[in-house]
């Protein structure tokens, strides 16, 4: 019988979460779109597990940084856009093999 | 087993699943509207953890504006999706080892404790507060500095992605009322003072046919 929900019940969904993230982030190493979706997955699974803490030790501060967080993540996916829609006007592309001219 | 823990079962179904088909799809419209449905369920979750405001606002934040800013963005780019997914499988292997490897070092961490399964009881104060009133003064009294600080970082993100964007056309030909209005004499008009030349007189022909 399942009992009732534990701290680790969410722990473990964050977990999953950020794994299956890493995953994509392995598997779409071309696409530069859903390198950025992945990376907003891996933002989720991390608030995930801010909320989950904050309401089992009963304090406010997981709460406060997850907010933080929203702010900093909405900031960086339109920076990321805006860097893309760009890039994509200059070079037609956006593989992410094709973008060498830093010879890195 | 209540109804709280069957519903957490079946959102984190539906968050991992719609999770897996984002890294997953084939298409990238596909993908961006299956980040918004883990997106919405994710904050159903937080709803399971009474965190009412910031469930709210991962909806209005995420799904309203940074999801429709993904979409936009995928719809704008004519992208070549096949040649993008060249090699997808190839990379799986190594995906699979380094996943499985943060799944089994996570789960060290996760056995080793948090199992506790009581969240404190709220004070009645609390609950008289609210979620939202309790957060609001969190972050006016304790966090107000850096609160000041997340507000500049996004003034900082729209000026720069606003520059980054922003184009000006070169073979636009809008006028400048005011510069046009503004316009005197000497700007337009030069004149030149020219020393008077006289015309030399004409050379007769060397062959003098003429």
């Amino acid at each position: 019988m399942i009992g009732a929900l534990t701290l680790g019940h969410f722990l473990t969904l964050g977990a999953m979460l950020f794994a299956l993230s890493v995953i994509g982030i392995f598997l779409n190493r071309k696409n530069l779109i859903v390198l950025l979706m992945a990376i907003e997955l891996m933002l989720l699974a991390v608030n995930l597990n801010f909320v989950a803490f904050s309401h089992y030790l009963g304090n406010m501060d997981g709460q406060v940084f997850v907010f933080f967080i929203l702010t900093v993540a909405a900031a960086e996916s339109a920076i990321g856009l805006a860097i893309l829609v760009v890039l994509f006007r200059n070079r037609a592309s956006i593989n992410v093999e094709e973008l060498d001219a830093l010879k890195g | 087993m209540d109804i709280t823990t069957i519903l957490f079962y079946v959102f984190s179904g539906i968050l991992l699943v719609s999770s897996f088909r984002v890294i997953t799809a084939r298409s990238t419209v596909h993908a961006a509207l299956f980040l918004i449905l883990s997106f919405f369920t994710a904050s159903c979750i937080w709803m399971l953890l009474k965190a009412e405001f910031l469930a709210i606002a991962l909806v209005l934040v995420y799904i309203g504006a940074v999801m429709v800013l993904f979409l936009f963005v995928v719809m704008m780019l004519d992208l070549n999706t096949d040649s993008l997914r060249e090699g997808f499988w190839k990379h799986l292997p190594v995906a699979a080892v380094i996943g499985a490897l943060i799944a089994f070092e996570m789960g060290i961490v996760l056995m080793g404790g948090f199992q506790l399964s009581e969240a404190p009881q709220l004070t009645a104060e609390q609950v008289k507060l609210g979620n939202t009133k309790l957060l609001g003064i969190e972050i006016y009294t304790s966090y107000l500095y850096p609160l000041q600080i997340a507000a500049v970082l996004l003034l900082v993100a729209i000026v720069a992605a606003i520059a980054l964007t922003l184009r000006r056309r070169k073979d636009s030909r809008a006028m400048d009322a005011s510069e046009q209005v503004k316009v005197t004499k000497a700007d337009r008009l030069k004149i030149v003072k020219m020393a008077p030349t006289v015309a030399a007189p004409a050379q007769p022909n060397e062959g003098g046919q003429a």
